[in-house]
């Protein structure tokens, strides 16, 4: 029992970096219907930016502010740069941007940081809180934490402000969007925005327990890909819950199953849903029109 | 005239032999011979995309996958079943193709991104497989491969590797020109197009897909039997996620669905890296800003623009 309990927590808490990054996939796709590969990239850079700026002596809450911060310019010029001027080309181009985009950022990384593995010391020490039978880290409580305040906060901020709104509504239709005079442009750059400070923000809570590395975005971005697609596309509940499906199934794999293949648990668990549930767990039914 | 000659269907195929029959004259070198070499080879598993992306409009993200799977065909049959190298290149391509045609029948019926994400995942677990059974892939630093011999003579040395593989990459290409034009191809194109439509004209659009997925993963695994027996060693990093990035790229740069437009894509990125390692540190950076301006600014590919832009000039 105590190991099951053990399993879930930090399946709960893989789970929840997954369920970030598909959350940023979910809002991009939504906004611009572009799949953004270069989104797990943006984790990379919140945690490599964090460790970097604190070697050079910033506190870490200062660190990880302009690490965000960063990251959030980064999105913006992959927007303006590369998004943009590729309006209305189709989805293997968009898919080919966004990966070119995420071997580039990469590619800066290693030179602007470097190639070894970097971690940063846990938030409020390393003492494991026992429950259960089972221990929890206290950095677990961050990421679980983190994770909890952003997804309350974007739905308030979707729901309840006007900007929000002016999001859900270009998600919807972008031609009626433009025509009731909501700045379309300004709005999917905000989701790629949005997306690169939720990204990163996932990467510094989650690079004590996950180390960092330049080349870390492209895992975190295929796990977040296929957390997206097993919650349904483009739907943020979805996205959530298919994050926190893949964490769990994944360590549960690799405690019962193997360790070694723990990757593929994920992938084989995702081409069994797509088998029976085409659009995934949460995708609408809808038919597509001739 | 020139027009004409641009149209016709074997063109591509003439200006190709004559390229192979070109490049041993302007260098001798063994260095590269052996680029062009790799341009052939992976040129001839691109096409298989070609046919896949190009003619049918499906994507495929794990292509490397199948290129694996004739990679490690060859590398571990004559070791484990004491094969002829060269009947397990025919292997290694029947083995891909049933993989294909068992993976296919399920994953075919998603589309778009959902395809992406199946192929995908695909690929992934291919890569994981020869990574982690070590006992019999030699695990992460793969494992040596024995000789090619065609029937008696040892293929060995740059020269002997360029002809063989340039030999197989124009077979390859002349398959794919008669596949464009044969009514499977027709039906491809139609359903590249739309599927409802092709389906309300009688073609079978499930299994046409499967077909072309089925030919693509041929394509991959005699590339990859080809790749392994030319290097004499192979590592699971041939059946990587990057490697499948670069099958597609190399697919879109060159020219999607046109066949000498994916020979210039693969030596597109096959000798662009070599001539980076000079700048080894901004080579990945270079690399990555180079496919997102191709793909911003020439989305039709390199071949196609130069073909419609020769077209209007020409009589």
């Amino acid at each position: 029992m105590s190991e099951f309990l053990q399993l879930v927590f930090s399946g709960l808490t893989v789970g929840a970096i997954y369920a970030l990054i598909a959350l940023g996939f979910t809002l991009i796709y939504n906004a611009s219907d572009v799949i953004n590969f270069a989104q797990g990239d943006f984790v990379m850079i919140g945690g490599m930016g964090t460790v970097f700026l604190m070697a050079s002596g910033l506190s870490l809450p200062l660190a990880a502010l302009i690490a965000v911060v960063a990251a959030v310019g980064v999105g913006l010029l992959l927007h303006r740069l590369a998004i943009e001027p590729a309006r209305g080309a189709s989805p293997v181009t968009l898919i080919m941007i966004t990966i070119g985009a995420s071997i580039f950022i990469k590619g800066v990384a290693q030179i602007v940081f470097d190639k070894q593995f970097h971690s940063l010391p846990a938030f409020s020490g390393d003492a494991p809180i026992p429950i259960g039978g089972a221990t929890l880290l206290p950095q677990s409580l961050w990421v679980l934490g983190t994770a909890i305040g952003l997804v309350v906060a974007l739905y308030l901020f979707l729901e309840h402000t006007l900007v929000g709104k002016g999001l859900l509504a270009t998600a919807a239709n972008r031609l009626a969007a433009k025509l009731v005079g909501i700045n379309v442009t300004l709005i999917l750059a905000m989701a790629f925005g949005l997306s690169a400070a939720i990204g990163a923000l996932a990467g510094v809570v989650a690079t004590p327990i996950t180390l960092t590395r330049y080349d870390i975005g492209t895992l975190f971005a295929l796990k977040g890909f296929a957390a997206a697609m097993l919650g349904g596309m483009g739907n943020p509940l979805g996205a959530v819950v298919g994050g926190l499906l893949i964490g769990l199934l994944e360590t549960f794999g690799a405690g019962y199953v193997s360790s070694t293949y723990k990757d593929a648990v994920a992938f084989l668990m995702i081409l069994f849903v797509l088998f029976f549930l085409p659009r995934g767990l949460f995708g609408g039914r809808s038919v597509e029109r001739v | 005239m020139l027009g004409k000659a641009l149209r016709a269907r074997y063109t591509p195929l003439l200006v190709l032999a004559a390229l192979m029959v070109l490049v041993p004259l302007v260098s001798t070198s063994s260095f590269h011979l052996r680029v062009a070499a790799l341009v052939w080879i992976f040129a001839l598993a691109a096409l298989g995309l070609t046919i896949l992306m190009g003619y049918a409009g499906q994507v495929s993200l794990g292509h490397a996958g199948f290129l694996g799977i004739g990679a490690y065909t060859v590398a571990i049959s004559p070791v484990r079943l004491g094969l002829d190298p060269l009947l397990c290149l025919v292997l290694g391509a029947a083995v891909a193709g049933l993989v294909a045609y068992a993976v296919g029948r399920p994953i075919l019926r998603l589309k778009g991104y959902y395809l992406a994400i199946a192929t995908l995942g695909f690929g992934v677990i291919v890569a994981l497989v020869l990574h982690s059974e070590a006992e019999i892939t030699g695990g992460p630093d793969g494992m040596a491969v024995s000789r090619l011999s065609l029937f008696g003579w040892r293929v060995a040395g740059a020269t002997s590797w360029y002809w063989v593989t340039a030999g197989a990459l124009l077979v390859g290409a002349l398959l794919a020109l008669n596949i464009a034009a044969s009514p499977t191809g027709r039906a491809l194109r139609a359903l590249h197009d739309s599927e409802v439509a092709a389906a309300g004209t009688g073609i079978d659009v499930a299994s046409k897909k499967l077909a072309a997925f089925v030919v693509a993963a041929v394509y991959a695994a005699v590339a990859g039997g080809l790749l392994a027996a030319m290097n004499g060693l192979i590592t699971p990093e041939a059946a990587s996620f990057s490697h499948s990035i670069e099958l597609v790229a190399m697919v879109i740069i060159g020219g999607l669905g046109s066949v000498f437009g994916t020979v210039v894509g693969a030596a597109f990125l096959v000798v662009l890296p070599q001539m980076l390692t000079a700048l080894q540190e901004y080579e990945q950076a270079v690399l990555g800003l180079l496919i997102m301006v191709f793909m911003i600014f020439l989305p039709q590919g390199i071949v196609p623009s130069i073909r419609a832009y020769l077209m209007e000039r020409l009589p």
